[in-house]
């Protein structure tokens, strides 16, 4: 999908009315760059397709497909102040498109002591958007699993117990109880913290992924047990989500 | 139908650039894609006209594209098999058969990859028309004879004038009117939809089907093909769905040279299934009930088998009889009766 997931109306938000001390800040524009590893061993997807990772439990794994969903960049000041580069970008890992994000929308140069963004969608943007280049993706979720959109789709094959090659799709969604009514859910949206940086013209963030920790901690994930079929499945849903704390790190920044 | 030639520019000498405009006629898009996906893809260089698709249309109906002019793109694409053939394999004029099913035409501009073909070997629509005219157990024609028929024809040379500005023949022109028509072909009228939009009620059966059909613990056919949320109902990306252990037609592995895409074809839409059997790129299954049965009971592991296919081991989700009628009631409220009867698309 080389065109279609563009960046959809990024805009700056500043939702402080805390004066401004920096005279001399400029506008910049601030680059994001998206690479991943498997514990510390390069994944592009010219590495898909062929079983050569093992996870924490020992299984063997390839990888065939991965893209998630990032949004709501946020830049905060010692005095609380916050720019929001609102909207969002679907990494798409298989088909090498959105690796970098650029957002039209600049900043303010200067000191941030906290800057961070969003794995997923937290339920704002969940629910209360409608978003053609997602639909055209697939990337929804069904209305009985709450609606909304998957924040990662993470699928290849393994090697299971009985030495088959079997599929596995680790997809990411918010967490539901669906055979409860009411439907009963969890949060599993989650901050991704980039740390305090000083930004004097226009900055590079490389962010990486250690594809390895979907798989590792704190919950050690058995593959012979949890699969496919994982979207309706809460206590897997909240596993990835607690997994997916230690997923993400700054591998460098360019202020 | 009005033609319009505007006057762009002045040089020094005074001389003017004349252009040829041909009358815009813009795809009528519909509520549901709309208000849901991403807008069709038009070539900059060959924008939807009156006249563009009035000459696609006529070549799409007539058999001087073929060698011997006997077969039209209709035969193969027939309107009341929403432009797909009954028949498993096609016939060429020489009554030989491929080894593919006619793929169904609708929807056509929102392929966003622009891969046509089951396994993705034509970008751009205008490549696909391209392609049948001289394939030799297709039309069996050269575009070298067809060009110089066109141009022979009492009527066609004035149409590519007010279609193209130009009555000069060839290959780019023709696969251009041939795609403008084609994107034409807008199916969004059936139950399902008008269900959608407010206009329709689904029977028990039909609401049950639509759940089994996005429940990823029965059919979870939405990550493949779409969902109420994408009207194409596919997402036009290419899946090895587990029909065989081994493949004699690699599909898009033959294309990219990839053994990760051995056994891989192009998800086709869901809408229409009334009207489009048989089914698969091989039409191997004559009914949606095989067709249900495969992915319930049938499925077939090997390399390259899409993760999404689950239970492989036991031959696939294990549908109840009631989830299956059900799905299939579903599925056929996908139809869309208004489009196989639309006289824009009918030879007439």
């Amino acid at each position: 999908m080389k065109t279609i997931i563009p960046i959809l109306f990024t805009c700056l938000l500043i939702t402080s009315c805390s004066e401004d001390n920096d005279d001399t800040a400029t506008q910049v524009n601030i680059t994001f760059n998206f690479t991943h590893n498997w514990d510390g061993t390069s994944v592009s997807n010219a590495n898909f397709n062929s079983i050569q990772y093992t996870n924490a439990n020992g299984e063997q794994l390839s990888i065939t497909k991965l893209r998630y969903i990032i949004s709501k960049i946020t830049f905060q000041k010692s005095n609380g102040e916050k720019t929001l580069l609102d909207g969002y970008n679907l990494v798409d890992v298989t088909n090498g498109t959105n690796l970098s994000f650029t957002p039209t929308a600049t900043i303010p140069s200067g000191n941030y002591s906290h800057v961070y963004f969003t794995f997923g969608f937290d339920n704002d943007a969940n629910y209360n958007g409608n978003y053609p280049d997602l639909n055209s993706a697939s990337w929804n979720v069904p209305s009985m699993l709450g609606g909304g959109y998957h924040f990662m789709q993470l699928e290849g094959k393994f090697i299971d117990n009985t030495a088959t090659e079997t599929g596995y799709a680790y997809h990411a969604i918010r967490a539901v109880h669906n055979s409860k009514t009411p439907q009963e859910f969890q949060d599993t949206f989650f901050e991704v913290d980039l740390g305090a940086v000083t930004i004097t013209n226009h900055a590079t963030f490389n962010i990486e992924m250690n594809i390895a920790e979907w798989f590792k901690n704190p919950n050690t994930w058995d593959l012979n047990v949890l699969n496919n079929m994982l979207m309706p499945n809460f206590n897997a849903q909240v596993m990835m989500y607690e997994n997916g704390q230690h997923v993400f790190g700054l591998k460098s920044f360019t202020p | 139908m009005s033609c319009i030639f505007i006057f762009m520019g002045w040089s020094c000498s005074n001389e003017s650039v004349e252009t040829y405009v041909a009358t815009p006629s813009p795809l009528q898009i519909p509520q549901l894609f709309e208000d849901n996906i991403l807008n069709p893809v038009i070539p900059v260089d060959n924008p939807q006209t009156v006249e563009g698709v009035a000459l696609g249309k006529k070549l799409f109906f007539d058999p001087i594209l073929s060698g011997d002019n006997t077969q039209a793109c209709a035969d193969c694409h027939a309107p009341g098999n929403a432009f797909s053939d009954a028949d498993r394999f096609s016939d060429g004029i020489d009554g030989i058969r491929g080894n593919r099913n006619s793929m169904p035409l609708f929807n056509l501009a929102w392929n966003y990859d622009e891969k046509f073909f089951w396994d993705g070997s034509s970008f751009s629509l205008e490549h696909q028309a391209f392609v049948p005219v001289s394939d030799p157990i297709e039309m069996k024609s050269s575009w070298t004879q067809l060009e110089t028929e066109l141009q022979q024809h009492p009527e066609y040379p004035n149409l590519f004038q007010q279609a193209f500005g130009t009555s000069k023949i060839d290959s780019t022109v023709v696969t251009k009117a041939i795609a403008q028509f084609e994107r034409t072909l807008i199916s969004s009228n059936s139950k399902f939809d008008k269900y959608l939009l407010g206009e329709a009620t689904l029977t028990p059966e039909e609401l049950n089907g639509f759940n089994v059909f996005m429940d990823e613990t029965k059919g979870d056919c939405f990550h493949c093909h779409g969902s109420d949320k994408n009207p194409l109902w596919t997402d036009n990306i290419f899946h090895n769905n587990g029909l065989d252990a081994t493949f004699t037609d690699l599909g898009l592995g033959a294309v990219t040279g990839d053994p990760a895409d051995n056994g891989k074809f192009k998800s086709p839409s869901l809408r229409n299934l009334a009207f489009t059997a048989p089914y698969m790129h091989d039409g191997r299954f004559a009914t949606l009930d095989e067709v249900i049965n495969h992915y319930s009971e049938g499925l077939q592991n090997s390399s390259t088998i899409d993760p999404l296919m689950k239970k492989v081991a036991q031959g696939g989700v294990q549908l109840s009889a009631q989830d299956k009628a059900d799905l299939k009631a579903f599925l056929l409220s996908l139809s869309d009766d208004e489009f196989i009867s639309n006289p824009d698309f009918l030879n007439q």
